[in-house]
Order: C-alpha cells, then structure tokens, then sequence
C-alpha cells in the first residue's frame, strides 16, 4: 500500500464555486465522498484549508524564527484542501481522485508520500 | 565485434522484453530486472560461444538473470522486505512463449504506457524495456542527447516506483481507454521512423520495424481487438510503400510512387487483417485507416483508385473523431471525385494554417486550377512549414512547374 496526498488547488482571487447553492452541493458532494472513503478503508486524513490571506509563515532556520504575514509563495493558484489516502498502487489512487475532483469541484494533483 | 557476439546480442534483444518483464513481475522492480538481464547477457557472451547456444535462450537468460538478480538482492541486502520476497518467491514458471510469461509484457506494456508518464517518457520506456533498445540508440532515434534520454528515462522509472503505478493489465472498465494509450505510443514510434527524413541515421528508419514487432507482440497478446488488428494492418501497408516513398532525396507522392516496387508480401498481410476487421465488424479509427491503406494498395495503378470508397471511409473516421486533418484528407479524395473547386471549399474552411500539408494540399488544388500566383504563395508556406528535406525538394519542384 502507497499513502498519496490529494490536494485541490484552485484559484486565489475568485470564488471557487458559481453560487451559493453550487457550494453548498459540493460541500455535500464531498462530505458523500469522504465517507465513502472512510467505508473503504482508504481515508487517512482530509481536511479543507481557510482561505490563503489566513496565512503565516514562519522561517526557523535563522538564529530567531521570523514570522510574516501571508503565504510563502505568491500565486495565482492556491492549495484549498487535501486528503490524505492509502492505495494499493497509482491507478487506485487515481480513481479515488477522480471521484474526489468531481465531488468537490476542483482539479486535484496526486502525489505519493515517501515511504517510512 | 566478432559473429557470434553479434549474433548473441541479436537474440537477447528480441528477447530482453520477454526476460525483464517477467523479472519485473518477480521482483516488483525494473532496475533489478534490468541489471539482471544485462548480467545475464554478460553470461552468455562468455558461455554460448564455448558450450553451444542453448535450445531455448529465453529460458536460459531468463533462468540466469533471475539467479543473478537473487544473487544481488542477497548481498546488497537492499531491504528486508524485497530481500524476504525474493527468499519467498521460488519462481517455478516455466518459460514457454504462451501463457504466464506473456502476459508479464502485456503488463509491462501497460506500465510503460501509463498515462501518468508523460508521452515522450512511455515512448522511451517501450522500446527500452519491451524493444530491448539502448539508451544510445533511442536517443539517436529522436534526435535527443544521450543524457537527456537517460534522465527521462530514469526519471519515469523514479516516478513507477515512487508513485506505485502498478505492473497490470488495467481493469476491464479501464482497459478500452488505456489499450488506445498503448496503440498511440506504438504508432508515434512507427510514424518517428516513417516519417523520417533522407540522410536521417538508419536508427530512425528502423524504429518502423520496432512499432511493428511490438504490435505483433500486442496483437499476440489480445487476439480479439480488431484496433490492434487494425493498427498492425496500417502500419503493415504503409510499411509495404516506405522505399517507393523517397527517390533522389525527393518525396514521391502516392500517385506517383512505383507500385512493382511496393512488398506484396507486407500488402497480402495487411489486406487479410482488413479482412478480418471486416469480418468482426466493430469498426474504430485505426481500422478504418487500414482499410483506406487497403482501397489504395488495391489499386493496380493511381488512376483505378476508388476515390468515392475513400471519401466514404474518411467521413467514417470524421464520425468518430472529427478532426480538421481527417477533413483535409477527406478533401483530397473529394478534389477526385467532385474536383479541385469543390475540394478547395472545404480545405480553406479548416483550421490548419500552421500545418504543412493543409498549404501544401491548397497549394496543390489551386495549381491544378491554373490559379498559379495563389499556388505559389501557398507551395511557399508549406516549404516554410516543414522541415523533412525530401518533402522541401517535392514542394520546390512542383513550384518550379507553374506557369508566369
């Protein structure tokens, strides 16, 4: 079994969904799909992100950590949430992807953890 | 290189897909598989002169590179988990060329042509890992530096493992999709070599022979997909018309090509698997284009061509993957049957400003309506358009031909 992180970008100056009733039916979309994840045995972890200018980011890597307000890299393109899953390869995780970016409305990128 | 030597490497080249993919089932790793299977031919360089070429040399490679690779796992200790696997796994399959072992390339096949690689990488891993193809040689085949390819191949062999893209034979409800993923890598390559211009590396030419092996090899593997039929019979005929293609540096077009010096032998072939797509009547983009190759290597001279049985066949493609290039084709059999004004009409409606063949089939069309300042411009754009020599000196010519 592999772990990939499932994370759905999307952009940060504009409302992700069309209206009011859209969003309300992909946060019902996802939350079907997270259960059915859950069902599955695949869940790990998932959660959807506030938006980006609640942001800070820290730099510890001087003497002192430096903390400044906002993202830690400027873009159009914005992480708005993730799930975290187990699958047993690539094609598996690619599917549960699909059902999630369809589910929530936006395009999602997959990317394996390391393994421990 | 002395004879045997040559002759051993050609064996283990058209065995090597064989060999590594049923090493990649067995240790689950393509690095292992193919250092085995070099290790192995290191072996049988050494030994087959001596002790005679064994009666099955696939069995023995494979039979060698799998000791080899046990061999390695056990004193690297790479990790305990692969080094217990390959305690475990007492591999008893025998070699035979049905069967188990053939299915390992179909898997591998699979893997290579993951839609998660990128295309040029799935290109590059096919005819490394099935077609026993070099580093070297691939990168000569696509006029890349040697270092370029090895990163790209290495780097798709990084992300197989680090992303787990399974070595499989997709799930029947997936397999439609990912079978025609494997056939455009095939026939990219076939088109590579096809396509390749005059006084291009000899490499580049032979890539037509790899694409046809290999789809052998896939139609072998699944007898009962008239695309895979119909893809080995549309490269089997075109195929059949590559040396009557090019004379003196200058491409030949169809209706001038030679026909004695077409390969009868490639054209029986590839007619009877249009037949036998005929038969099973579940008609796709590549068996369609098959059969146009079929109406026009029917044809005992250009001018018995069944242009009406052509447009029809290309207004069938249009149905299934409507594309303005299918259209453009479908025009050149129209200027046949209706003539160059009506042709002309549909050609400068489609979108293809950026490609050589649209100017050059207007450039064509408008010579043969006397409209010579237009046909000009027109041969110019499509002499600008591309890059393949013996196409230049065609277009230059036909040019050089128009009145004022």
């Amino acid at each position: 079994m592999t772990q990939y992180l499932l994370s759905v970008h999307g952009p940060a100056d504009e409302p992700a969904y069309a209206s009011e009733e859209e969003m309300r039916q992909a946060f019902a979309d996802t939350a079907k799909f997270n259960d059915k994840l859950r069902e599955s045995g695949a869940w790990v972890f998932a959660g959807g992100l506030q938006p980006i200018d609640q942001a800070t980011t820290v730099d510890g890597t001087g003497d002192r950590p430096i903390v400044t307000d906002g993202p830690y890299v400027e873009s159009k393109e914005v992480l708005g949430g993730f799930w975290i899953i187990e699958a047993p390869d690539l094609d598996a995780a690619l599917k549960w992807a699909a059902e999630g970016s369809k589910a929530c409305r936006g395009k999602v990128e997959v990317r394996p953890f390391q393994s421990v | 290189m002395n004879d045997s030597a040559t002759a051993i490497e050609r064996i283990f080249r058209e065995e090597y897909g064989r060999v590594v993919a049923s090493l990649v089932r067995r240790f689950g790793d393509i690095d292992v598989a193919e250092d085995a299977a070099s290790e192995a031919l290191l072996v049988a360089l050494e030994k087959w002169p001596v002790d005679g070429t064994p009666p099955n040399p696939g069995a023995w490679l494979t039979t060698t590179a799998g000791n080899k690779a046990i061999d390695r796992i056990r004193r690297e200790r790479l990790r305990d988990a692969k080094h217990q696997a390959a305690e475990m796994i007492h591999d008893d399959t025998p070699h035979e060329p049905t069967g188990i072992v053939e299915d390992d390339r179909l898997r591998l096949i699979f893997t290579c042509c993951h839609p998660a690689l990128a295309l040029e990488a799935r290109v590059a891993l096919t005819l490394r890992l099935l077609g026993g193809l070099t580093v070297p040689e691939i990168a000569q085949a696509f006029l890349v530096a040697e270092t370029t390819m090895a990163q790209r191949i290495t780097r798709a062999k990084a992300k197989i493992k680090g992303a787990n893209i399974p070595f499989k034979v997709p799930d029947a409800e997936d397999l439609a999709e990912r079978l025609s993923g494997v056939m455009a890598v095939l026939y990219l390559v076939f088109n590579e070599g096809y396509l390749a211009s005059s006084g291009e590396s000899a490499v580049r030419a032979e890539l037509t022979g790899e694409a046809i092996r290999l789809t052998r090899v896939l139609r072998s593997l699944l007898p009962d997909e008239p695309e895979v039929a119909g893809l080995l019979a549309l490269m089997l005929l075109s195929e059949a018309r590559r040396p009557s293609r090019e004379a003196n540096g200058e491409l030949v077009t169809l209706a001038e090509q030679d026909r004695g010096g077409w390969d009868k032998e490639l054209i029986a072939e590839g007619h009877e698997l249009v037949r036998e797509c005929l038969r099973r009547n579940r008609p796709g983009r590549y068996q369609i284009l098959a059969a146009i190759n079929a109406v026009h290597t029917s044809a005992p001279t250009a001018a018995d061509t069944d242009w009406a049985q052509i447009a029809t066949l290309y207004g069938q493609i249009a149905a299934i993957d409507p594309s303005p290039i299918v259209e453009l084709n479908r025009a050149v059999a129209i200027a046949e049957l209706d003539g160059p004004e009506v042709a002309l009409a549909i050609v400068d409606r489609l979108p293809l400003t950026t490609y050589h063949a649209w100017h050059a089939t207007r450039a064509d069309l408008l010579r043969r309506l006397g409209r010579s300042t237009e046909a000009r411009d027109a041969y110019d754009a499509a002499i600008a358009a591309t890059e393949n020599a013996a196409e230049r000196a065609y277009l230059s010519r036909r040019r050089g031909t128009l009145a004022g």
